[in-house]
């Protein structure tokens, strides 16, 4: 049985291409099912579509099995398959798990070590048709995105604008849970920022915003309440997060207007994010003592140096990949051997029945059960070294060689043929 | 012969010591070592105690260099209370380069040697107490270091800020008022101790000192919850209190 893949990736496939053979999670079931079904009973098939990737995992025997899947591939792009052919790559066995296996542990994203993409395996997966082959294939890269993520800080630093401002606030504040926020602006920045923050428990206390009708909008879907700037200053008093996003020209939080506020805090930390270009809040605020105000520059270069650091945790996961290929690999080769085995032992099987048979008539029952059991336990206690030697040989590149020469010392061959 | 565990002790704290000082850099990977580098020169040290408290006869840490040793000990047992979770191990930066300083100077001064001289039993409790709560001290200035560095980090928008993850400002605010408070209730009991059980004659400076100090650190307290100042105030003046305390308590205490 072989292992074969083929896909597209946002490493050579523009969007236009990808959009084309994107499947959402129940098509990609189906997908799996309806390649099983072409494929026969012995066929194996899991598809993994995100927004940037589709790949068709497939495995069976033959060698029309990569052509196949590529098929397959372009079959799914429809009018698009020109376009999408030279972009699509295909590999097979170790390779094939080698990619799966770096796709799971977030090696092969856009932004190294992100979170989503080892649930997204996960569930193509399950919702998949795997077998005895991309099963096990499946369950080995899952166990390799788990121990990147877990033996590694690959996926810890956050990645993006809102994820940098709700971690910074994870470092002011013990735990989100209950913290309030107040939103100024209600543009789109402000809305990822603070549901980044409730999901991880902060509480979005107040939207203010120019347009009520706007703050009223975003304020209903974030189960705040809404107001205006004229009416923000209460609002800032008991604020744990301020989130600021408007397209006012000036400062909005001027010194003069929240000055006072945080310094009647005597310390007790606030954290500002300032996600407005021109700013939108005046920068000698800052220097308030438990006021701390990020910029979108600051918040930038925090983004940036967690993704530096992703990138030098990725060697330390692309080792773990490599250990977790290697267990394939010896899986694979292990496989190569159980036909020898097998039939070694039926083999051996034949001979005790046919032996205990010549002696039918001769042992009384208590006898026989004894012989019986006897016999069992001299086959079993003879072939046991030599099973456990041929599938560490199986490891090594001397597996092959030696099934060889088991089935030719016992004969096996030629008693398949008789 | 168990006076050889002081080596083991000084190089376990100094490992951990060092691969904390590394991990400044970012990386946490050796986190393991340094935490497991503490635990066995605590053992060690625990086995060195434990040793001299047999070899003596009475309370075996009543000198300067004694006091150390056992002060140390105390320090790192704080540490390990926290120590042991994830994001409060980097806690060990501040801490362990102290205790290996002070298990160097406890062995420089004959402060590890079994043959020390035994004290009474009240003397013991008194020392103790009194060590037990410096030690809390320590920990809490420990804690409030971090917190000025982790506030500085973020005042000053270091990018690497989330790739050295510190615990947060208002745990490390917390946990050093607690770890204050702890202090305050054990050098409490230790002057109590001193006061009714010792030979007072009149009050001579290392009293004065003491009972100062516990002013000081009751102050701190009292400011915190009444004045409401926290955050970085509070913890720089945790910093001057145990700097004080480094400073003039030995002198009054071992001076002789």
């Amino acid at each position: 049985m072989r292992l074969a893949l083929a896909g597209v990736s946002h490493h050579h496939a523009p969007l236009e291409v990808r959009e084309r053979v994107a499947v959402d999670l129940a098509a990609a079931g189906d997908l799996a099912r309806e390649l099983t079904a072409a494929g026969g009973p012995a066929y194996e098939a899991v598809v993994l579509s995100t927004c940037n990737r589709t790949e068709l995992y497939v495995a069976g025997e033959g060698d029309a099995l990569d052509a196949h899947a590529d098929r397959a591939l372009l079959d799914l792009a429809g009018s698009g398959a020109p376009a999408l052919a030279p972009a699509a790559y295909r590999l097979a066995e170790e390779s094939a798990a080698l990619h799966l296996f770096r796709v799971a542990a977030g090696l092969d994203s856009m932004v190294p070590g992100e979170g989503e993409i080892l649930g997204q395996v996960r569930d193509a997966f399950e919702v998949g048709s795997p077998g005895p082959l991309l099963g096990r294939t499946f369950r080995m890269a899952l166990r390799a995105g788990r121990r990147a993520r877990a033996e590694t800080a690959i996926g810890e630093s956050p990645a993006s604008i809102p994820a940098a401002a709700a971690a910074l606030a994870e470092q002011v504040f013990e735990g989100l849970s209950g913290r309030r926020v107040v939103l100024v602006g209600a543009g789109r920045a402000s809305e990822l920022t603070a549901r980044n923050l409730r999901s991880r428990g902060a509480t979005i206390s107040v939207v203010a915003n120019r347009t009520p009708e706007h703050a009223a909008h975003l304020a209903a879907s974030l189960g705040a309440l809404p107001t205006t700037i004229e009416e923000l200053e209460r609002a800032l008093g008991d604020a744990d997060v301020v989130v600021s996003s408007t397209s006012a020209p000036g400062f909005v939080l001027t010194e003069g207007m929240l000055g006072p506020v945080l310094r009647a805090r005597r310390g007790r930390p606030v954290l500002i994010v300032d996600l407005a270009v021109p700013r939108d809040v005046e920068p000698s605020l800052g220097a308030i003592d438990g006021c701390f105000l990020y910029d979108i520059d600051a918040l930038e270069s925090v983004v940036t140096a967690s993704l530096e650091g992703r990138l030098s945790e990725a060697v330390h996961a692309e080792r773990i990949v490599s250990e977790e290929a290697e267990r394939f690999r010896a899986w694979r080769a292990s496989l190569a051997v159980v036909p020898a085995i097998a039939s070694l032992r039926a083999h051996a099987e034949e001979i005790r029945a046919a032996e205990l048979a010549r002696l039918e008539g001769r042992l009384g029952e208590g006898d026989r059960d004894v012989v019986d059991t006897l016999t069992s336990q001299l086959v079993n206690k003879l072939l046991h070294l030599p099973t456990v030697r041929l599938k560490e040989a199986a490891v090594t590149a001397d597996g092959l060689l030696y099934a060889e020469v088991v089935r030719h010392l016992f004969g096996l061959d030629e008693e398949d043929e008789v | 012969m168990a006076e050889l565990l002081i080596w083991p002790t000084v190089i376990a704290y100094g490992e951990a010591a060092l691969i904390y000082a590394g991990e400044l850099r970012g990386s946490r990977r050796h986190d393991s070592l340094a935490i497991w580098g503490v635990r066995i020169g605590w053992l060690a040290q625990t086995g060195l105690l434990a040793a001299q408290a047999r070899s003596a006869d009475g309370f075996p840490w009543g000198t300067w260099a004694g006091a150390l040793n056992l002060l140390s000990w105390l320090v790192v047992t704080g540490y390990l209370v926290w120590g042991c979770r994830p994001r409060y191990r980097l806690l060990g930066l501040v801490v362990m380069p102290v205790a290996a300083a002070l298990v160097v100077l406890a062995w420089a001064g004959g402060g590890t040697a079994l043959d020390a001289r035994g004290d009474g039993w009240a003397l013991a409790i008194h020392a103790a107490l009194m060590l037990a709560g410096l030690a809390s001290f320590t920990v809490a200035a420990a804690m409030a270091a971090l917190y000025v560095f982790e506030d500085r980090r973020l005042k000053r928008h270091d990018a690497g800020v989330l790739r050295l993850r510190l615990p947060s400002l208002e745990a490390l605010d917390r946990l050093a008022a607690r770890a204050t408070l702890v202090g305050l209730a054990l050098l409490s009991g230790g002057i109590v101790v001193g006061l009714g059980w010792l030979d007072v004659r009149g009050l001579d400076a290392a009293m004065t000192v003491a009972v100062l100090i516990w002013g000081l650190y009751a102050l701190a307290l009292v400011i915190r919850w009444e004045v409401g100042v926290r955050g970085r105030r509070f913890a720089r003046l945790l910093l001057a209190g145990l700097v004080l305390v480094v400073a003039v308590l030995p002198l009054t205490h071992f001076a002789a």
